[in-house]
């Protein structure tokens, strides 16, 4: 301390000044404090209320009315009148009989009272709840310190008693109440945070209100509450500011509290009123488990299925790092053996709470929740203890393995396959031979489309469900993940739900490319087919281009010559109205020169779906193809009885001829004596 | 058959100019090749359309076989002109003598009396007519030929050339020659192989087939038989001696005989080919 001979003239001066407000002050306060004084005194009130056996009733029961007087003189409150809170006795005749009304707090403390009112408490309190807590279950009566009076019923550590009283272990409000932690005061005391408020009385340690506010304790659904999940964060980082730069392994720092959503919250880690910095090497670490799991022969007490951990699956695997208890929840520390407690399987969502999410909406999860026994759990997929991340090439999960992960279930016959009612069949064998299973498993390319990058991996959906990223609605987005560019062309065609607003079905990508037999869209059996694919839906306009050269040739099974995409476009096909069609007027004669590089205007009104069948939309060829029908008609009849008529009677003349060679001697017969004449005749 | 190994030494009238039967030759292989290339197009729905197509090393091979013949058939057709005028010049002197001598193959009024006379006969209610140099289906199928090239040929081109076309002509005709020019090559195709080949080959006086049109020889019982006029009208004139020849010898025949089944064999085909895709697959 700087000694008061060498303080500087100006600190001297600012102390002085600072007396003497102080004592201005005290003056003020005594003077309006004077007219209170002459009618009803503390003393007057601790006359009688001094006496330990004073009882009085409330709500008709006998309650002490004693007011220990030492204590209020201490508290915070030692200078006020009694009737500055039992305000309905101002002016009364004392000693007085009737029931006193509730004192009202918030008469001073109006923003802490506006607080409670909208708490959990204090909402509590309006419905009628006779466990609800007031000001005074908290803070006492006539006793009441600050808190950061040791003697305070909420200093620091007092708090978690004061909490406790509902709050403990089997108390009423536990009971009764919806409380969805158990055990909290004894995690909490046991916790980190309990530890050094508790044991070690570091009153910087968190309590109760520390995380969950004085006065505005809300449930954690409340988006309001500081332990709600988005706020999380920012209650914990209260004490542990920038704790994101430990936790940079885990998320993005500033990722933290911008989309807290997706993140894990801290709790999701730290469970709350469990948190401990080092909890697993107080008797829950890895190697306190594997005592027991390393042994081989360890066994299920119930099932007989094996316990045994393979410590080298784990240690080279995803979760290397993660202690066995942050999965194994529910261990119990404090035990001999810490997993006896161990009630629940592994929720993997803990940690993984988006995936979990996602995967509980999925037909997988949802069939999990239903306890079907066919449906996949994490494990399943992901396998137990050996989880590798998808990079690992030696992971199930990595893209050349998915195939054969997710044909375990559904190759054909196997079990998802033989309750699944749709129209693929086939699904492993035909992906296999596919340009992306081919790309995937022959190629190597583990950029290709494989099951999870078209179904999700876990968001797996029936094609039918709206949300499914196979569902016709969502299939351009998901094809257009990889096929970027076409997505946007398909948009903006016809063919898009964007532009078409007719309530006919439209075909998205897999109506043409079909789903796992997709092929290359230059090989010559895909670009045959196309036709068949349109005329799915057009049927007209397609038969009419096989009666046309184009399509003549292509049913020979040839594809150079115009195909349907050829002309109208693939992805960004549009009406043939819309100016921006390759058919409308500027540009269908460009559209025609791909291919006949001499074409005019007029070449380009050749009829590529003409068809000689309709005589309204095509009269001219109509009446030339049955002019020409007429024509053949009439020729192949003439001819056809001419013929006809002649054949017996060419029959007869050449039977006779052989008779007149073999009978040469023989006498005219009639006919032969008929011929000469006529021959004669001539 | 019979006649022409029976007199096997005797001298046969030649009813054909050597040049004629080349040109037919030529024909009967342009015809089949554009029969049969042009065929896998139009019954392109059939799977004997797709076996030939590829038979022929696709249908850009096919297209260009099909206008190889088509080339060499227009050649064909110059040719035929040419000669004709030049035999105008040398043998007849004027068109009108050509064209409406005894010898034209231009319709005159007996033939229309053939025509009656002849199914007369058919009915039994006359004679055989006596036919002069060329019968009247012989004329009729020389003209039909005649009319199919203009027309086969003329919409051929356009559909070869469709840029050239449609400079002037609009779209459209391109899809009324696609009708015109595949209507008319199905009725010339029918036509030769039932009725040319009946009326030639396979009636009952000349069963399998009649070879004078390839050794442009036949027998003089034949000619009696056959063209009575003709052949009283060269004794008449004493021409007779003029247009005997030595018959080809028996290899040559053979030769002839081959290619003459072979044409007609495919010939034949062709036409259950068609009548197996306008009746069972037609789409």
């Amino acid at each position: 301390m700087v000694p008061l001979n060498k303080m500087s003239t100006h600190t001297t001066v600012r102390i002085k000044m600072n007396m003497v407000r102080t004592w201005v002050l005290l003056a003020f306060l005594l003077a309006c404090r004077a007219s209170l004084l002459v009618a009803q005194e503390n003393t007057d009130c601790l006359a009688c209320h001094n006496d330990k056996s004073l009882s009085g009733t409330k709500n008709g029961k006998a309650i002490s009315v004693f007011v220990d007087e030492k204590k209020f003189g201490g508290s915070t409150h030692a200078k006020l009148a009694c009737i500055d809170c039992h305000a309905d006795l101002a002016g009364k005749e004392l000693p007085h009989s009737e029931e006193l009304a509730s004192v009202d707090c918030g008469k001073c403390h109006s923003e802490e009272q506006e607080l409670h009112a909208k708490s959990l408490h204090g909402k509590a309190i309006a419905r009628g709840d006779v466990l609800a807590p007031h000001c005074k279950e908290c803070h006492g009566t006539h006793e009441i310190y600050s808190a950061k009076d040791s003697r305070s019923s909420v200093s620091p550590l007092k708090v978690p008693y004061t909490c406790g009283k509902c709050h403990q272990e089997g108390s009423v409000v536990q009971k009764q109440r919806t409380i969805h932690q158990e055990n909290i005061i004894e995690n909490f005391s046991e916790s980190i945070h309990g530890e050094g408020l508790l044991r070690k009385g570091l009153i910087v340690a968190p309590n109760c209100a520390t995380c969950h506010t004085p006065h505005s304790i809300l449930p954690h659904t409340d988006p309001a509450s500081s332990i709600a999940r988005k706020n999380i964060a920012k209650t914990c980082t209260k004490c542990h500011a920038q704790i994101e730069l430990v936790h940079r392994k885990v998320i993005k720092g500033e990722l933290w509290e911008k989309e807290a959503h997706t993140l894990p919250a801290c709790i999701d880690c730290h469970q709350p009123h469990k948190i401990r910095k080092v909890f697993y090497d107080q008797g829950m670490a890895d190697r306190d488990c594997l005592r027991c799991h390393e042994n081989k022969d360890i066994n299920a007490k119930n099932d007989g299925r094996s316990l045994f951990v393979q410590v080298d699956d784990l240690n080279h695997s995803r979760h290397a790092k993660t202690a066995c208890s942050q999965c194994h929840a529910d261990v119990n520390a404090s035990r001999v053996r810490a997993c006896e407690t161990i009630q629940k399987k592994v929720d993997c969502t803990s940690c993984h709470a988006e995936v979990g999410q996602n995967f509980q909406k999925s037909i997988h999860g949802s069939l999990l929740a239903k306890n079907d026994s066919n449906a996949p759990n994490c494990k399943e997929c992901h396998g137990s203890h050996k989880i590798l991340g998808k990079a690992d090439q030696s992971s199930p999960t990595f893209a050349t393995n998915v195939p054969a992960l997710c044909a375990r279930c559904h190759r054909e016959g196997k079990k998802a396959a033989v309750r699944y009612t749709g129209d693929q069949h086939g699904i492993i064998e035909h992906y296999a031979e596919s340009i992306h299973g081919k790309g995937l498993m022959k190629s190597g390319l583990t950029v290709t489309a494989m099951c999870t990058n078209c179904h999700t991996a876990h968001s797996v959906l029936p094609r039918k469900d709206e949300a499914s990223s196979v569902n016709p609605k969502n299939l351009p987005q998901t094809c257009g993940k990889c096929h970027s560019g076409i997505e946007q062309q398909f948009e903006k065609s016809i063919h898009s739900t964007l532009v078409n607003k007719t309530d006919k079905p439209l075909p998205v990508c897999n109506d043409c490319h079909s789903a796992h037999t997709i092929r290359r869209a230059d090989e010559n059996a895909f670009k045959l087919d196309i036709m068949t694919k349109c005329g799915r839906c057009h049927e007209e306009i397609s038969k009419t281009y096989f009666d046309t050269y184009h399509g003549k040739v292509s049913q020979l099974g040839y594809t150079k010559t115009a195909k349907c995409y050829d002309c109208h476009g693939a992805h960004d096909i549009l009406r043939v109205s819309d100016p921006k069609s390759h058919l409308s007027r500027d540009n269908v004669v460009g559209t025609c020169q791909k291919c006949h590089a001499g074409a005019t205007r007029k070449f380009a009104g050749y009829l590529t779906h003409a068809t000689h069948h309709d005589p309204n939309k095509y009269p001219i060829l109509f009446w030339v193809f049955w002019g020409m029908t007429g024509l053949l008609v009439v020729t192949f009849t003439i001819s056809g009885i001419h013929t006809l008529l002649w054949l017996p009677r060419a029959l007869k003349m050449k039977r006779d001829k052989r008779k007149k060679l073999s009978l040469p001697a023989e006498t005219p017969s009639e006919e032969d004596k008929k011929e000469e004449l006529s021959g004669d005749k001539k | 058959m019979e006649p022409v190994v029976e007199n096997n030494n005797e001298k046969q009238y030649q009813r054909f100019t050597r040049l004629n039967r080349l040109l037919h030759i030529v024909m009967i292989v342009c015809f089949l090749s554009l029969a049969s290339t042009g065929m896998t197009l139009k019954f392109a729905y059939t799977s004997w359309a797709v076996f030939l197509s590829h038979l022929f090393g696709g249908f850009e091979s096919a297209g260009y076989i099909h206008r190889v013949a088509a080339t060499t058939m227009i050649c064909l057709f110059i040719i035929h002109i040419t000669d004709l005028v030049r035999r105008k010049r040398r043998e007849y002197g004027t068109w009108r003598a050509l064209l409406l001598g005894p010898d034209s193959m231009v319709f005159n009024k007996k033939d229309l009396r053939d025509l009656i006379g002849n199914f007369k006969w058919f009915i039994g209610r006359g004679p055989r007519p006596d036919y002069g140099r060329w019968t009247y289906w012989e004329k009729f199928d020389y003209f039909a030929v005649f009319w199919g090239m203009i027309v086969i040929g003329s919409t051929g081109l356009m559909l070869w050339f469709p840029e050239f076309f449609t400079l002037l002509l609009p779209g459209w005709l391109i899809n009324v020659a696609t009708i015109i020019h595949s209507d008319e090559a199905l009725l010339a195709t029918g036509f030769i192989f039932t009725v040319h080949f009946f009326n030639t080959h396979f009636r009952p006086e000349k069963f399998p087939m009649d070879l004078v049109v390839f050794t442009g020889r036949m027998t003089l019982e034949e000619l009696k038989e056959d063209k009575p006029l003709e052949y009283e009208a060269l004794v008449r004139n004493g021409d007779l001696e003029k247009h005997l020849v030595e018959p080809y010898p028996e290899i040559v025949v053979r030769v002839i005989r081959i290619f003459g089944w072979t044409a007609l064999t495919i010939g034949v085909s062709m036409i259950l080919l068609i009548i197996y895709a306008m009746v069972f697959a037609y789409q």
